[in-house]
Order: C-alpha cells, then structure tokens, then sequence
C-alpha cells in the first residue's frame, strides 16, 4: 500500500473506532445523484454563498461598523480631507490600501449579488418541474426563508459601507418602518436608536449582517441540504426512471468529482470576474449624509423590485381622526411583498389541496405538462420583472430618451394586463406543445424526407422515436392528474353538506388547473400510429440497402472533411470504431 | 370551460400502497398496462450507451490524461504568479487594457491570476469525471419514506406509555400552570428591547418619537447658511431661478454636540427664487421673501434628499421614486408617490439684511407617520 | 522721405493690428464689445434666433427673453451647438455647432449689450489647476450630484428631459452652466458659488472625465442597475454554460 492509502485506512479506522463511520460510508459512498444541469442551480447558489463567507471573514478583519466622523486620509485623492465616517473610510481602506482588497471587496459584493440569482433560478427550476410536491414541501418552505434571508443578507451588506448610495437605501427603509401604523414611529426609533442615521445603527446592522443572518442560513442550508440527502434528489422522467429508483452516479468517485469540480469553476468564475469587472464604486458616490442624494438612486438587483412597487405606486394616503395610514407605501413595501412570499410558501401545499394528490412524487414533471402551474411561474415572473423595469424607470429614461411619466403609466396599466395575458399565452403553448408530443407519439417525428411512391403519391416519412426520446414523451402520464369532482349539496339522506363551499370552492379549483389537457394516446391509438410508420419505413426500405455497399463513397461525413486514412463508407466507420488497439 | 363538472361516486384518484410509492400514474383506464407501465419501466440494460472516445481509443484516453494534467499545471502556476502579482505591484498602479480602459493593475493581475488558478482546478475535475471516470449510469432504489405500520405501531406505543407515565394528561393544573410560565417566559427577552433607543438627549427630554420628528431645529430668526460653505445669505445673492442647498446657521454646534448628523436629514432646506408673479400659491402668507422661497429638503415620501429643481418649470423632482412637487404652487405633489407636499419654511430677513427663518415649519417634515393628524 | 514715413507707418499699424488682434489659443474668453461686434450680433441673432426669442430679444411662446442672460448664457448654448434647437421643446442637446468662435462671440456682445447679465468667464476664472478637488467633490455632491448623478453620468428630469452626461464637458462650458442655468438648470451665481468653488466642482469633474476604474471595467459608472444586468446575461451565461458542460455526456 503506498503512504496516502496507509494513512487514508488509518483515519478511517480512527473515526470508525469512534464513530462507526465505515457503516455510513459504506451505505453512502455509493449514494447515486441524477446528473442533469438544470439540478446544479442549488450548487450555484450553495457555492457562492461559500464564498460570501470566505470573503466576509477576510473584510471583517479590516472594517469597522461605526458612524464616529473622520477625516479621510487615505490614497483615494478625490476624498482627501472629506470627513466621513469611520465604516466608509475603512471600506476606502479596503478598496485602495490593503492589497489584494479591492479583488476581495468585489469578490463578496459578486457573489451575493450570484447568490440571491442563484437561488431565484433554481426556485425558478424547482417550481416549473414540480419538484416541490411531496414529500419536499418543507423543504420548499425552507427554501422560501433562505431567499427572504438572503434578501435581508444583501441589504444589510450593501449598505455597511455607508455611502452616499447605499445610506439612501437605509433611509428609505426607515421611512417605511415609521410609515408602520401604530408602532411605526417607535419602530424606526427603536431600529436606529432614534432619530436617522444616528450613531449606533450601522454596528447594529453589521451583527444582523455578519451573525445574525449568516448563523440562520447556514441552520436553513444545513436542514435543507439533509433533506435533500435523506430524501434523495428527484430526476426527470426517461429510460430506465421509475418513481422508486435513482439514475445517475455515484458519490464517490463521479459526484464528488463533478460538485467538487463545479465548486472550484464557481469560485474561479467570480474571482476572475472580481479581477476584471468593477462593481459597486463607492468612491464615486461619497460618504453618506441625509441632506444630499445622487441621480439614479437604485437598490442592488434583488431589491430593486420593491424600489419599482414603490415608484408605481399612487400616492395614497388616508388621514383620519389625527391618524395617517400611508397606503402609498404600506402597499407596495409591506403588504404585497408580504402576500407574495407567503403565497410562496404555501404554494406547495395550496397545488396539492387543489389536486387532492397525496401521492409522493420523485419524478420531475416537463413543465409543459403542467400548464396551468407553469402558466402561474410564467406570470409571476412577468409581474416582478415589470415591477423590476420600474425600479430603473429613471435609467429606462435617460438611455432610451423616453419620459419618466410615461413610463410610470405604462408600467401602473402593464403591470395588471400583462401577467394575465403572459398566463393565457403560456398556458396555450404548454398545450400546444403537448399536442405535439401526442403526435409524435402516435406518428414519430417528421423527418425532411419527402418520398415519392411509385403511384404517384407524395408522402413525408415519419421516423419512429427512439426508446429515449419515446421515455420523456411518455413522462407525460406520470403527470397526468384527473380534477376533484364536485361535492354534493347533500347526501343520499338529504342531509346538508357543511362543506360545500370550500369543497366546491376546491374542486373549481381543481378543475381549472387540471381540466384543459391533451390526453395521451391510447394503446390502440400507439398501435395504430406504430403500424403506420411501419408501413412507412417498408417504403422507404429499397432506398438504405444502398448504404452499406462499399463503392458509394460520400465525401462528406456530415460537414467534416475527409482526412487521409480516415473511412469513407459507413461500413468502414462501424469496424473502426469496433477495433480495440 | 367546455367540459362538465359531474359528481361521481367516486372522488380522489387511486389511494396511494401502503408506503406511497406507485409506478406509473393508476389514474385512467383509458391507457392500457403493461405495454406502457411508464418509461421507467425499460430496464437499463436497454438504455442507449455509446462509448466515448476515450473508452475505445487509448489514444484519446492519453491524450484528455494530458490535457487534464496540463489544466493542474497552469493552476500551480497561477497560484505562484498571483504572489508575484501581490509583491511586485504597487497598490495604486493603473493599467490601460483595450475593452476595459483604465483600471487598476494589481487588482486585475490578483484576480486574473487566482480565478484562472481555481477554475482549472474545477475544470480539472470535471473532464476527469467526464472523460475518465465510468459513464455508464447506476440505479439505485429509493427507500420508502413512511415507516411501516410495525414502526407506526412502536412509535404510537411508546409514546402512549412516555404520555401516561409523565401525567401530563392527568395533572390539569400543573399542566395549565406550566403552559402558562412558558408562554411569559419569553417576555423579559422582548422587554429587554425597549432600551434599544433611550431618549438621553436633554433637548428633547420626555418626547416620543412623534415629537421629536415633528419638529426641527429652525426657530425664528435664526440664519439660513449655505450647505458646504456655511456662509450667510443676502437676498440679492440669489438671482431668479436659483438654487442653494441651505442648512440653519447653528447646524456645525449642533452636530458637535450630538456626535451624528441627525439634525441635517431635519432641518436641511433648499431656497429657491422665481419671479413673484409666478408664486401661484403659497404654504402661508408672506411666507417668501421677495420671490425667495424656502422649502424642505426631505421628501415627504420616504425620505429622500430632494432638490432636482427645474427653474423654468419651478418643478423640484426626487429621484428615489420620482415624486414631483411644484413649487410654485405651494409645494403640492403632481406626480408620484408622495401623498403630502412639500413642507415650506417661513422666512424673512434680519437687521443686517441676511435671511433668516420666520419660525419653524408648521408641520412634520420627512415622510408620514401614524401619528402625524 | 515719404516713402519711409510710409513705410513706418505701416509697420506701426499692423504691428499694433497684430497685437491687438492675438486671441486667446483656447478658450474664447475675450469679449470686445465695440459696436462692430454688436451689430454683427444683431444681424445674426435677427436671421437665426429672433424666429423664437422674438425681434428684439423679448422672448415669445416658443422661446424665453434673452434680455439680462448675458454673453455667457449665448456663448454656452451656441458654442456647444445646443442652439439654434433642430426642434422645439424643452431639451436642447448637445449637437455641432453651426456658428463659428467669431459669429458666437459676436452675438454675445448683441445680448449682452441689451441688459447686463453673466460674461463669459475669463481664463483666470476657469483655470481650476489649484483647485482642490476633494473639495470641488464635497461641493460637486452637494449642488450637481442630485441632477447630474455621482459621477456625471446625467440623470433623468420630468417629462422626458434630462440633465446630460458631464463626461464631455470643457471646463469653460461647466463654469458657463453653472453661471447661467441653461434650459431647466438652476442658476448657480458667483454670489453663492463664488470663483474658487466653481473650480473646484471643474477640477472634480475633469478628474471624473478621466478617472480609471479601480476594479475593472466601469459598466458605465451608472450604479446597480447596469451592475445587475452585466449578472443576468454575462455572468450567468458563463455559470449556467458552465453547469450545461459538466451535465452533458462525453464524446
């Protein structure tokens, strides 16, 4: 045995001796993890929290959260002399004087602004295949907190530096917390230790940005991460894919190669990146102050959304009885971010009332089998990203020479006609692409080729699918779910149904999202469609005895060049490729 | 809706085996069993695989073992030329690069040097788990997730036996009592909160947050300064449409005092000057000073500094959320989120000539708040 | 006799010519208001403004009354092409000029001579080189940054107007706006923003002109907004192209 293998069984040894860890190795090193790209957008966002935190260590080494005033006295020029405080001259020290600050400064700000998109994507993926039926709807749940946290992760960050950009965000949000009916005013004061910016509130915000929020996603990560261990990851439908079963690689050596491998290209990505692209200049935007503010005012990506509510929003306000209840920003600042993650939340359990499906579900649905569901991601993703142009309406402006206004009114009528119509869109594309499917089903797929027949007749040839592509076609009746029928008013005893109601309520629901559907073929119909192609290929049959011959000789083997010794017929290709040298 | 709603005897699909795990959907009859049982239904062994080059061509093999070891190479090197790039380069250094124009060399160097050092490792990784590694895909059965009805049974047993022999069923008052101690147990830590803000500033001693913020530091008399300058102002100083960021003449003492810049997100104003015939409206009487008006800074939406002034149209425009306010028409919002407009200060001017406050504004400036009336 | 009295003559007059006549090399900060000057003024501002700003400088419905914004204002808005407007409305911007130095000037002193109002500033007042520029940056964040945003990139007004992009701008041409408010620009007067400000906002905003991006391509120094999208289209297609290329099978 060479040296790394002696100490490699030793270790495990010593652990097993301890732990009994060889049992689970032995269960787990074989652990086998579907391989497809679209289930590596958790590990993007996973890895690029890692490297948040690697990041953050190394900043907070040299910042320092206070808001006692100095007098810059750094290499930046266009600040010598400027008084400011104490967290946006050190950010300054960061950025010019310690080596290597700059890359690392940027490498953090990056790879949160990658974290809060990774995660929006692989909730995008997640969503669209269905995969937060059961059993992983808590683990949906789960997931829904780790976006809201890294929501409040990024803010709190972006705003530590205390520059004039970021320090308009803060303020902002402390507008909205005194705009809290009740205990608004106390909240604010509460928050910022009175009156804003105070002395105290930047040392309070680097706790909840440094403890508080990263000790509560690393909890969630954790518990979400198991889950998905424990439970083992869903995987498409396809050849060889049941429901009970797991198609992919192991763990050891295959997985961890690959996830290990992607951890390395996330980080590479966003150090290159960091070398290479500027991000967040907060020397340009100066210290902070309450009595001054920049043109283009705007929040980082993942908040502009509620920048935009708050700019479409009109300006309602109630006042009554010596009270002021400020809807123009309660609404778009509380109460709509607040029903739409809590929609969020719910969904899982919302989708499997409406189904009445207690099934537990390890198959991934093809989006297009679920309409109405894909329709709902579609038009949600349509309401946010109107609700995100509004948020740079200003920016819109001044690049494509339009007006302010008219972009506010267009964005206030589009952001109620839009989503419905982006529903009813999608919703008939998911259908048409399942009558697609049926056809091909039934028919095989159009291949080009148009076949005269000795009569005269002019057909195209259909070719039948192969047994990978008829799987994923086929996943279509794993997705296949029938609506709940209507509840009676009464029973056969005429008694009154107490639950009518909601019950009616459900099983509407239930046949809106269910009952437009393309149904799959039948076997009979699949028969049928099979003897047709058949029939076709016998047709075409006289035309391929030429291709193993040798003398046809095809120049171009599918757009490559002929190169010397390489075959020139598809017989020679097949024995070359049968050689073992 | 085309299709009918009709109740069937029958309501929800197929129950679910024992343990939850069904093949294929059971939900129509209308699609026949075995031929299509689900696609998962192929057995492996029948899946499609071709080899991969490196599989049949030892050549080829070499070559990616090649490739791959080249990538681990280059990775060392980048780790060594990232210290060179660390020693050699001066923090402050600039570099020109075509597409990036002017930026900084060490950070370019540092960061071009540790990615790409990185990155290979993973792509590294990865072609050797590709190209290398076997290809040829495994199954594995999924465990059911619900236990069996034994464990069901077990787990139901004991903590029947675990509830009977803790009396918490039996003991109502004990059991009400303790339901009670924890449920206000959590209360000193809420109450602990409290002195998250202590009103110690003996200015303001013995006002709520409400009272604090409805008023400011400007009195009558006290001099408008210009912000930045901090000097005094003379009417004739200020030509038609002109504009001054303006603080009150006391606001350098005062922020020395508080150790924050509290008062400036208060008190800050901005004057501005049109032809008095084009004053349509007014916060008060007399409230101007021969055309010069002096308006807050703060918006009354959430707070933003405001003073994107448009002198001919008299518009002043915030550009956090775009709220518009005409100042000639006694600050009224005309666009925008805002709901109130923009608080006026009454001004005038002193013996000496120079402007100066009439008095405090007459309302809260900044945004709304519950108790503001 | 004759012929050197003549000949002396004429020396000392196109020597007194060629020195009275030596224009600044740069900026076009003399101004010789004599009545040539004037009435040439007068005869271009009748053929090219007097269509909008009225016959005798008074304004009208389509344009504003050109008596009192003095030769600073005309100088700006000529000299940086912003006038004659190719259209009527509230933005004038930027395009080449139409008039030469010689014609700018001339119309100047027609205005100016109408009423006093703002002259062109002179070298000494632009020259902004012992200007401090932390400073001019202090006053720049203060007085422009809400306009013309934190590095000068311009910003949006109402209505589809826009305070423009400083990145181009000479430093007689930013002493002139801030003297004179063009278009919806507050005016900015010695009064309030004496002399040595005004350098001092100059010398930040050539210092912005040819600032280098510390940490790599500037995205165009417009904030998150521009930040974000580089995220969604190139960065992400890097990092999902990269997760598509480790899920796809090996040849």
């Amino acid at each position: 045995m060479s040296i790394t293998e002696k100490v490699g069984a030793g270790t495990a040894d010593f652990a097993d001796q301890r732990l009994g860890s060889n049992k689970w190795l032995g269960k787990n090193l074989k652990k086998v993890f579907p391989d497809h790209w679209s289930f590596m957008l958790g590990e993007i966002a996973l890895y690029s929290f890692m490297v948040v935190l690697i990041t953050g260590v190394f900043l907070t080494l040299f910042y320092k959260p206070s808001l006692v005033e100095v007098v810059y006295e750094g290499s930046y020029v266009p600040l010598k002399g400027v008084m400011m405080t104490e967290a946006y001259a050190s950010t300054l020290d960061i950025s010019f004087e310690v080596r290597g600050g700059l890359l690392i400064r940027q490498m953090h700000h990056w790879s949160a602004l990658i974290f809060v998109a990774a995660i929006s994507v692989h909730l995008f993926r997640v969503f669209f295949t269905g995969a937060f039926r059961k059993p992983r709807e808590l683990n949906w749940v789960i997931g829904v907190g780790l976006l809201v946290l890294a929501l409040g992760a990024g803010f709190s960050g972006y705003s530590l530096p205390d520059d004039l950009l970021s320090g308009t965000g803060l303020q902002i949000a402390r507008g909205i917390a005194q705009s809290i009916p009740i205990i608004g005013t106390w909240a604010a004061f509460l928050l910022f230790d009175g009156e804003f910016p105070g002395v105290d509130f930047m040392s309070r915000l680097y706790m909840v940005h440094i403890l508080l929020i990263p000790g509560l996603i690393i909890g969630l990560v954790t518990v979400h991460l198991m889950m998905v261990w424990y439970q083992k990851h869903t995987q498409f439908p396809g050849q060889g894919r049941t429901n009970s079963n797991v198609v992919g690689y192991p763990l050891l050596p295959v997985y961890m190669a690959k996830a290990g491998g992607f951890f390395f290209i996330v980080f590479g990505i966003i150090t290159m990146l960091s070398g290479l692209v500027n991000i967040n200049p907060v020397w340009i935007f100066g210290p902070y102050t309450p009595d001054q503010v920049t043109a283009g005012t705007q929040p980082d990506w993942y908040i502009g959304w509620l920048d935009g509510a708050l700019r479409v929003m009109p300006n309602w306000e109630t006042v009554a009885f010596g009270f002021t209840l400020s809807w123009n920003i309660l609404i778009p600042a509380v109460i709509v971010p607040g029903l739409i993650f809590t929609a969020m939340a719910l969904y899982p359990f919302l989708e499997s009332w409406v189904s009445g499906d207690k099934r537990e579900h390890h198959l991934l649905d093809r989006p297009r089998n679920a309409p109405v569901r894909t329709g709902i991601g579609v038009m949600s993703i349509v309401f946010y990203g109107l609700l995100w142009i509004g948020g740079g309406n200003d920016l819109m402006a001044t690049t494509f020479n339009l007006s302010i206004n008219a972009i506010t009114w267009f964005l206030r009528i589009t952001l109620f006609l839009l989503p419905p119509l982006a529903f009813i869109i999608t919703k008939r594309i998911c259908l048409a692409l399942q009558r697609k499917d049926r056809d091909k089903l039934l028919h095989g797929y159009e291949s080009g080729r148009i076949l005269r027949l000795p009569h005269g007749e002019f057909i195209e040839v259909h070719q039948p699918l192969n047994n990978k592509e008829k799987a994923i076609l086929m996943a279509k009746l794993d997705s296949e779910q029938e609506p709940l029928a209507l509840p009676a008013k009464t029973d056969a005893n005429g008694v009154k149904n107490k639950g009518y109601r909601v019950e009616s309520l459900r099983a509407r629901l239930s046949h809106f999202y269910f009952a437009d559907t393309i149904a799959p073929p039948t076997r009979e119909e699949i028969e049928a469609g099979q003897a047709h192609v058949a029939h076709e290929a016998e047709l075409e049959a006289p035309l391929h005895e030429y291709e193993e011959e040798a003398y046809v000789q095809v120049p171009f083997h599918g757009g490559v060049l002929h190169r010397e010794g390489a075959p020139m017929t598809n017989a020679e290709a097949l024995e070359d490729s049968r050689r073992t040298d | 809706m085309s299709s009918d709603l009709t109740p069937r005897s029958d309501g929800s699909p197929e129950a679910t085996g024992a343990h939850g795990v069904v093949s294929g959907s059971g939900v129509n009859d209308r699609l026949a069993r075995p031929d299509y049982a689900g696609p998962g239904a192929l057995p492996l062994a029948a899946v499609d695989h071709t080899p991969r080059r490196s599989d049949l061509y030892p050549k080829a093999a070499r070559r990616v073992e090649r490739q791959i070891t080249l990538m681990f190479l280059l990775s060392m090197l980048m780790a060594v030329l990232f210290i060179v790039g660390y020693v050699a380069i001066d923090v402050g250094t600039e570099i020109y690069i075509p597409v990036l124009g002017g930026v900084g060399f060490q950070n370019l160097v540092l960061g071009v040097t540790f990615g790409l050092g990185v990155f290979l490792i993973g792509a590294g990784a990865i072609q050797w788990a590709k190209k290398l590694m076997p290809d040829v895909e495994v199954v594995q059965d999924r465990h059911p997730l619900p236990s069996t009805p034994t464990e069901d049974a077990k787990a139901a047993e004991q903590y029947q036996r675990g509830k009977e022999e803790s009396g918490f069923a039996a003991y109502r008052i004990m059991r009400r009592t303790l339901i009670g101690a924890l449920a206000l147990f959590p209360i000193p830590l809420v109450v602990l909160v409290r002195d998250m803000w202590t009103n110690d500033d003996p200015a303001l001693a013995g006002q709520s947050p409400a009272e604090i913020l409805s008023s400011t530091a400007w009195t009558g008399g006290l001099r408008i300064v210009t912000d930045g300058t901090f000097q005094p102002l003379r009417p004739a100083d200020i030509p038609v449409g002109g504009l001054v960021s303006a603080l009150p003449e006391n606001i350098e003492e005062i922020q020395k005092e508080a150790h924050n810049l509290n008062e400036r997100g208060k008190s800050a104003i901005i004057l501005v000057r049109m032809d008095p015939e084009d004053i349509r409206a007014q916060q008060g009487e007399g409230w101007d000073y021969q055309g010069i008006l002096a308006y807050s800074k703060i918006c009354t939406h959430v707070g933003c500094p405001i003073a994107l002034y448009e002198h001919r149209t008299h518009h002043l425009l915030c550009p956090c959320h775009q709220s518009t306010f005409d100042l000639a028409d006694a600050g009224n919002v005309i666009f925008g989120p805002a709901a109130r407009s923009m608080p006026q200060l009454p001004i005038g001017v002193d013996e000496e000539g120079f402007l100066v406050a009439a008095s405090d504004f007459n309302q809260p400036v900044g945004p709304s708040f519950w108790e503001r009336g | 006799m004759g012929l050197v009295l003549l000949l002396l003559a004429l020396g000392v007059v196109g020597g007194v010519y060629g020195v009275a006549t030596t224009a600044p090399s740069s900026a076009d900060t003399a101004l010789v208001g004599d009545q040539t000057q004037i009435e040439e003024g007068r005869r271009l501002y009748l053929e090219g403004c007097s269509s909008c700003h009225g016959l005798n400088a008074e304004g009208g419905s389509a344009g504003p009354t050109l008596i009192g914004v003095g030769a600073a204002a005309v100088h700006f808005q000529v000299a940086t092409g912003r006038m004659p407007l190719a259209a009527p409305g509230a933005q004038a911007p930027v395009k080449d000029a139409i008039y030469t130095s010689e014609e700018t000037l001339q119309m100047a002193a027609y205005i100016a001579s109408l009423a006093p109002g703002p002259a062109i500033p002179t070298a000494e007042q632009i020259d902004y080189t012992d200007a401090d520029i932390a400073e001019g940056g202090v006053l720049f964040r203060i007085n422009c940054a809400q306009c013309h945003q934190a590095a000068g990139q311009g910003g949006a007004l109402t209505q589809g107007k826009y305070a423009p992009s400083l990145m181009s701008a000479t430093p007689q041409e930013i002493y002139e706006a801030m003297l004179t408010g063009p278009q919806n620009m507050p005016i900015f007067a010695d009064t309030t923003l004496p002399t040595p400000d005004k350098q001092a906002i100059i010398a930040y905003v050539v210092d912005l002109q040819q600032a280098p991006s510390p940490g790599g391509l500037s995205l165009g120094r417009l904030g998150p907004v521009v930040e974000g999208l580089f995220l969604w289209t190139a960065v992400f297609a890097a990092l999902i192209g990269a997760a598509v290329w480790i899920g796809m099978r090996a040849r």
